[in-house]
């Protein structure tokens, strides 16, 4: 078994915690794993991106070869396309549908969802709404790690369990409103 | 066995502690930074008290981590690698005086600059300072090499340099723990009294038995567990690869097995003999290292003729940049795969000013009050407010390194630039900006300094800030005349007043200081969350 990840967004946006969620995961199915994160100045609203490996078997790199990733988890739409050359033929891309704006030259939302679709196996999703149904729209970022799940392998509940456990202190309702982030984007995804 | 998933500076944190530290020394940067933090929220470290405040630059960290060492205890210093510019007097000096505890010097290199000024090579200090270094390849090793550098470190009485580089500082994987920990070491003074004492006679003969020394730290390097040699079946192509080097090539050779004779290096200085191992026996060599090409260097320098040398030197790796598996497979010319390219429509998205950050009030304001002068006469320094330099502020002309903003300031206005001006932050101020502040005072500089102050240390995630609350009596203690400290609020609605306290200090002939104070946006969230949830 083998999950090559990037997660993709723009720095403040919560990839991070998305990462944490799959680790936990990945740690309660006894995987092997690697993740670079980025740290630093881009996490002042510049685009930042995690390489996320997973596998049964050691991991060597820290980076994920190009071409070679199986999935691309984005929090935001224009920020999915800056790792296409990462994308494998077969690679599933899950994105947020909705822009985060903070440079003047932001293409039209249209023409960046028509680059989108050009990928064979992609799933966009209105994060942020089905956030805001679930409770807060601060789960967006849990709703599309929801939607990406099905191309993750591992089982769902290893997924909910870690959800639980990242959220844990913050308190119950917290909890609450990510779980249901979690299965609104999942259903979203699968249809 | 007790596993934990760790970044790479995480897991050398965790190391210190399970092997006896008592003192942890630091500076906050990119990609050093996780090491103190990690130390910080540590139970074990609060519960046995073992030292873990910040330092107000890296110099100070690594003289207090010597002097840790001094009373013959463990002391790890941690900084990124332009800080061990900044500490590289006392690093190089420690080499001559030696040490008594164990002591480590983590220096994290930035190369690509994700977040620095220069892709330095901190090899190259080991080096120079005729110490050991430690390049680990992956956090495994990181956490290992710990235990082994300190016992080296005492067994030379040497400092002991571990190099890092972003990939692997900022990278999380499963690390395992040792099952017992070592204890702390006991107060013991250095058997002889003049040990530290580097008067030229004394200097002179330390250096004599350092230079000797080395020899027989080749020795250890050929011999350690860390430096090993594979031999394939293959000769046109030989390997030798460093610290996280190795992981790039092992990728690709997991991939398409080829059976190439390699050679791992990740502890320095290194040894001549393993490395001719390889050189006999292959007809080419290629090296692959992130960083400059110190081995490459090294390689060329011994073998004048015979055998072709690949690496960044002749291009067969890029000159500059960190690696990765995709370039070392064109390196190996194993076929390299790639996606799809990058639409045209997707735009940069540089790092910015949070919304509601109080350094973006202030250039505000010294756009406005600096607008009938030109532009040109504004030097600034490293930290969140370096991002003036992009639009829409353009607003600052020099970013070099910690402090410079106030003394090249007043060298411009020495040449007579009018006006001259220099922002720096609180916590860049105290660490490098105030020794410049006195030069400025003694000859009564026609400079305005503003000290653009979020009571953080904010572009590395909001570390403690020596200067929070002190920022007025520094600068009258240094000399600043009280008149000529001013003191505003960087927000909106003050925006015509601060624009009218900055003019007045320009048009004043000596040195005025104007301190611009409000909390970074992200601590002062942070803060309010934390106060929340108490």
């Amino acid at each position: 078994m083998k999950n090559d990840i990037i997660i993709s967004g723009v720095g403040g946006q919560g990839i991070l915690s998305i990462a944490a969620v799959i680790g936990l995961a990945a740690l309660e199915n006894n995987l092997l794993m690697k993740q670079a994160e980025v740290h630093g100045m881009s996490q002042r609203g510049g685009d930042v991106y995690s390489h996320f490996r997973l596998s049964d078997k050691p991991v060597l790199s820290d980076l994920i070869p190009l071409g070679k990733a199986d999935l691309i988890i984005s929090v935001e739409p224009m920020e999915s396309l800056r790792y296409l050359p990462w994308l494998s033929d077969l690679g599933w891309l899950v994105t947020n549908s909705n822009p985060y704006i903070n440079i003047p030259e932001y293409p039209k939302v249209e023409e960046i969802l028509k680059e989108i679709k050009k990928i064979k196996n992609n799933v966009i999703v209105d994060a942020d709404s089905i956030a805001r149904d679930a409770g807060s729209v601060r789960a967006g970022n849990i709703v599309i790690l929801g939607a990406a799940s099905p191309f993750i392998d591992m089982p769902f509940e290893s997924i909910e369990n870690a959800v639980r456990n990242l959220f844990r202190r913050k308190g119950d309702d917290i909890v609450e409103i990510n779980l249901k982030a979690l299965n609104a984007g999942r259903q979203f995804s699968r249809g | 066995m007790k596993k934990l998933l760790l970044l790479g500076d995480e897991a050398i944190a965790q190391a210190a502690l399970d092997a006896g530290l008592s003192g942890m020394y630091a500076y906050p940067g990119t990609p050093s930074t996780e090491i103190m933090e990690y130390i910080q929220l540590s139970k074990t470290a609060s519960e046995q008290n073992i030292h873990r405040e910040w330092s107000a630059n890296e110099k100070t960290a690594m003289e207090a981590a010597l002097g840790m060492s001094y009373a013959g205890k463990r002391a790890m210093v941690a900084m990124k690698h332009v800080g061990l510019n900044v500490a590289s007097d006392s690093f190089i000096n420690s080499a001559i005086t030696g040490v008594n505890g164990g002591l480590i010097v983590v220096s994290a290199d930035d190369p690509s600059m994700h977040s620095s000024q220069n892709e330095q090579d901190s090899r190259f200090y080991g080096k120079f300072a005729f110490v050991p270094c430690f390049e680990p390849s992956n956090q495994q090793e990181a956490y290992d090499m710990v235990f082994d550098a300190f016992e080296l470190s005492e067994k030379y009485r040497l400092p002991v340099l571990l190099r890092i580089t972003t990939r692997l500082a900022h990278s999380r994987a499963r690390v395992e723990l040792v099952k017992h920990n070592l204890p702390e070491k006991k107060l013991k003074l250095p058997s002889d009294p003049l040990q530290f004492v580097l008067l030229p006679a004394l200097a002179r003969k330390k250096y004599r038995t350092l230079l000797s020394s080395y020899e027989s730290m080749k020795y250890d390097a050929r011999i350690s567990k860390y430096n090993s040699f594979s031999d394939g079946t293959r000769r046109e192509l030989g390997v030798i690869t460093c610290g996280i080097a190795y992981n790039y090539l092992m990728e690709n050779l997991n991939e398409v097995p080829v059976d190439l004779p390699v050679l791992k290096i990740c502890v320095y200085p290194f040894p001549a003999d393993l490395v001719k191992e390889i050189t006999n026996r292959c007809h080419e060599i290629l090296v692959l290292e992130e960083g400059y090409p110190v081995i490459e260097e090294g390689l060329r320098g011994i073998l004048d003729s015979g055998i072709k040398i690949q690496g960044r030197l002749d291009g067969t790796v890029p000159r500059e940049g960190e690696l990765n598996p995709s370039i070392v497979a064109k390196a190996l010319g194993l076929p390299v795969s790639y996606g799809r390219c990058v639409p045209g429509l997707v735009q940069m998205r540089p790092p910015s000013f949070c919304k509601g950050c109080g350094h973006a009030d202030t250039f505000n304001a010294l756009i406005d009050a600096i607008k009938p002068f030109g532009q040109g006469r504004v030097f600034s320094d490293i930290g969140c407010y370096t991002l003036a330099a992009l639009p829409p502020f353009n607003a600052i002309n020099s970013c070099v390194d910690m402090g410079a903003s106030v003394t090249m300031a007043i060298g411009a206005a020495d040449a007579g630039l009018f006006p001259s001006v220099a922002v720096v932050g609180d916590s860049t101020f105290t660490h490098s900006g105030m020794t410049g502040l006195l030069d400025a005072v003694s000859k009564n500089s026609p400079v305005t300094i503003i000290i653009s102050d979020n009571l953080t240390t904010g572009m590395t995630g909001g570390q403690k800030s020596q200067a929070t609350g002190r920022l007025e009596k520094i600068c009258s203690g240094i000399g600043v005349e009280t008149d000529h400290i001013r003191s505003i609020v960087p927000l909106r609605k003050n925006h015509e007043e601060n624009v009218r306290i900055m003019k007045e200090e320009f048009e004043y002939k000596g040195v005025s200081v104007i301190i611009s104070s409000r909390e970074c946006i992200q601590t002062a969230s942070k803060r309010k969350k934390a106060e929340a949830y108490e």
